[in-house]
């Protein structure tokens, strides 16, 4: 799960990791509130969760009460890939001195905890470690032990000659560490972690990213998704326990298994189709499922076609027909079906969908083609 | 031969008494797996299915000398069962559980180290070397003795693989599903270090997905190391960057973990790489 760089930064606070002084505003006014309130210039950043703000236009420096209007008006306005800007922060402009790259994942081919850092600031560290993996200096945490002083402080001594600032941000590695493994993260970084003109260290970007999977034990990090820059069907699949990511094609998958799922979006494609979904409804599935997954499946107005990739193992072939059968009564399915069932039960789910109308298949090829030709 | 189970796998199924672990025993024992216990906390004395139901890891271990468990928990509990089977002396532990988070696996695989066991999984669909044991979920009635061993960090798309080698007219020494987690207990070089040295397997195939480098490593490895013939798949091509697709592991981390960069390097190393599941068995048919 992400959150947004302000919510970040409020973690930030919590572990007394220096930020600038900001505030996040929905409204024209309330920026203007808030420039008066930190003073000119101010930068105004858009918040939404992707990269690339600053390159888009969705970051300015404003200088006067003019401008400070302006760009609040046209960055709330402003969409970033296809997301709209609801909230920007408002923060004072740092003076800056030097700018570095501070970063926390678990390494899983050394299958620990690493802190990464860059003495370049505002890098994509992916971009880095690929081109230029010698700019990175990692060290590990004892994965029993934790993230030992001395480690904290190789990577102070690292990014920094000056002693006083070197030992400085051996503190902010320890309480980045701190948070992220305190909370489950799975991403938490700074970039860029600045040095202002009189020498302090500050958390001038935020980001935070955690591990679903840690997300039921951290009730109050769940509460600060952002619902309203979420996709509406991957949220409503959340609720209902299936994994839904939307695609921009017009072939609707409904699979069993992730990885199937994956190949099944793959092989419409390698045939000349366009997937308009991954869509994993999981293991031990009932005919509920399938009817909440057709459901969401049929907001996506681009569906055409709908293709069913079911290998039957737990899931039971003939649970995925009644299903079928249920929704294409209450949902109203105007869109041919391509059903491609087999595994447990698969006998008696044709027995179950022989007079229903669908076109079936006997291999995922023979389907993947079928739901191509469908739609010529 | 085989590798990781076999005739002599005597399991514990931990968390017997639900509702996946009870359906599955009774799968296993079909299949001929030798079922010898099984256990959950408070529920000692009970007999699931005719086996034995045991309160801890430890006395199930000591009654029934098993060697191999499968963890059927729900997560939360999926990581304390882990260190259970650990302590109990389990030498092969197969988590079918899904959901522990990441930072419990970066401990589990620390207090691993120094011990004689090793974990499959989590998130894993279990391993099956057939006409001898059976240990997890995967449909029984695919598999057919033979020699080609499969590694794979997926479930149903392994059964997909599997279904096509079987229909070419091969069949399987080991099958492997090493689970769809960015931190899992056995990997691909693991696997293949095992299959190096069975007789029975004359060939592998991988079946990788996008997030990691876990493909890419895996390649380099086989170009210096393995002498067997190595085929791959990778899913996810038509996956979008920084969205999770379904396995916490499966994701595109900016540009770094797709699939195009693993087929790459997987061709760079000379493995051969299926575009579908069938013209994975296609590769291997016209090699063995």
């Amino acid at each position: 799960m992400k959150i947004h760089e302000y919510q970040a930064k409020d973690i930030f606070k919590k572990y007394s990791i220096s930020i600038p002084n900001e505030t996040v505003c929905r409204t024209v006014d309330e920026v203007v509130a808030a420039s008066q309130e930190i003073g000119l210039p101010c930068v105004i950043k858009a918040q939404v969760m992707v990269g690339g703000r600053g390159k888009a236009g969705g970051i300015k420096i404003a200088k006067t009460d003019v401008e400070i209007k302006d760009y609040a008006a046209a960055i709330l306005g402003m969409e970033i890939k296809g997301i709209p800007v609801r909230k920007v922060l408002v923060s004072e402009a740092v003076a800056i001195a030097s700018e570095s790259y501070l970063g926390i994942i678990n390494d899983r081919t050394e299958k620990k905890t690493v802190v990464m850092a860059c003495k370049e600031g505002g890098v994509e560290i992916e971009e880095v470690a690929r081109q230029k993996p010698e700019a990175i200096y990692k060290v590990y945490a004892d994965p029993l032990v934790g993230l030992l002083d001395h480690k904290a402080r190789e990577i102070g001594l690292f990014l920094y000659e000056n002693p006083k600032v070197a030992f400085e941000c051996a503190a902010i590695t320890l309480k980045l560490y701190k948070l992220f493994i305190e909370l489950d993260s799975s991403l938490a970084e700074i970039n860029p972690l600045v040095v202002d003109k009189s020498g302090r260290l500050i958390a001038l970007d935020a980001k935070i990213n955690f591990d679903d999977n840690g997300l039921y034990r951290h009730p109050d990090i769940e509460a600060m998704r952002d619902r309203e820059s979420q996709d509406e069907n991957e949220l409503l699949a959340r609720e209902r326990d299936l994994s839904y990511v939307r695609l921009t094609g017009n072939i609707g998958c409904v699979v069993n298994g992730a990885g199937l799922a994956m190949a099944t979006m793959d092989l419409v494609k390698h045939f000349g189709g366009e997937p308009a979904n991954f869509l994993d409804i999981g293991g031990s599935s009932s005919p509920e499922k399938v009817m909440n997954a057709l459901e969401i499946l049929l907001k996506d107005k681009n569906v055409k076609v709908i293709f069913f990739n079911i290998f039957g193992g737990i899931t039971r072939c003939d649970d995925v027909a009644h299903g079928i059968l249920q929704a294409k009564k209450s949902l109203n399915i105007k869109q041919p079906i391509v059903a491609r069932l087999t595994g447990t039960n698969e006998d008696k789910a044709m027995e179950i969908l022989k007079e229903a109308g669908l076109i079936f298949a006997a291999t995922m090829d023979d389907g993947a083609k079928k739901a191509i030709e469908l739609l010529q | 031969m085989s590798i990781l189970v076999n005739n002599d796998t005597k399991l514990v199924v931990q968390g017997i008494t639900g509702r996946d672990g009870s359906f599955h025993t009774r799968q296993m024992l079909n299949y001929g797996t030798k079922v010898v216990a099984g256990v959950t906390p408070g529920k000692g004395g009970i007999d699931i299915e005719g086996i034995p139901v045991f309160n801890t890891v430890a006395e199930a271990v000591e009654k029934t000398n098993a060697n191999t468990s499968v963890i059927f928990v729900p997560s939360k509990f999926a990581v304390s069962a882990i260190y259970e089977a650990i302590d109990a002396g389990i030498t092969l532990i197969v988590c079918i559980s899904e959901g522990i988070p990441t930072i419990e696996m970066v401990k589990i695989t620390a207090y691993l180290k120094h011990k004689d066991c090793r974990l499959v999984g989590p998130n894993s669909p279990g391993v099956v070397s057939p006409g001898q044991a059976k240990v997890g979920i995967l449909p029984g009635h695919i598999f057919k003795k033979g020699a080609v061993g499969v590694i794979s960090r997926s479930g149903t798309l392994t059964y997909e693989i599997v279904d096509h080698i079987t229909k070419v007219g091969l069949g399987q020494s080991t099958c492997i599903g090493i689970g769809g987690d960015p931190i899992i207990g056995t990997k691909f070089i693991d696997c293949l270090e095992l299959f190096a040295n069975d007789n029975d397997t004359e060939a592998v195939v991988i079946v990788g997905e996008i997030g990691g480098r876990d493909e890419q490593d895996t390649a380099y490895y086989i170009k210096e190391n393995f002498k067997k013939p190595v085929f791959g798949f990778v899913a996810g091509k038509t996956a979008p960057p920084d969205k999770r697709m379904g396995h916490a592991g499966a994701i595109i981390s900016g540009t770094s973990g797709t699939a195009a960069e693993k087929v790459k390097i997987f061709k760079e190393c000379s493995i051969k790489v299926g575009d579908t599941p069938a013209e994975v068995a296609d590769l291997v048919k016209r090699a063995v």
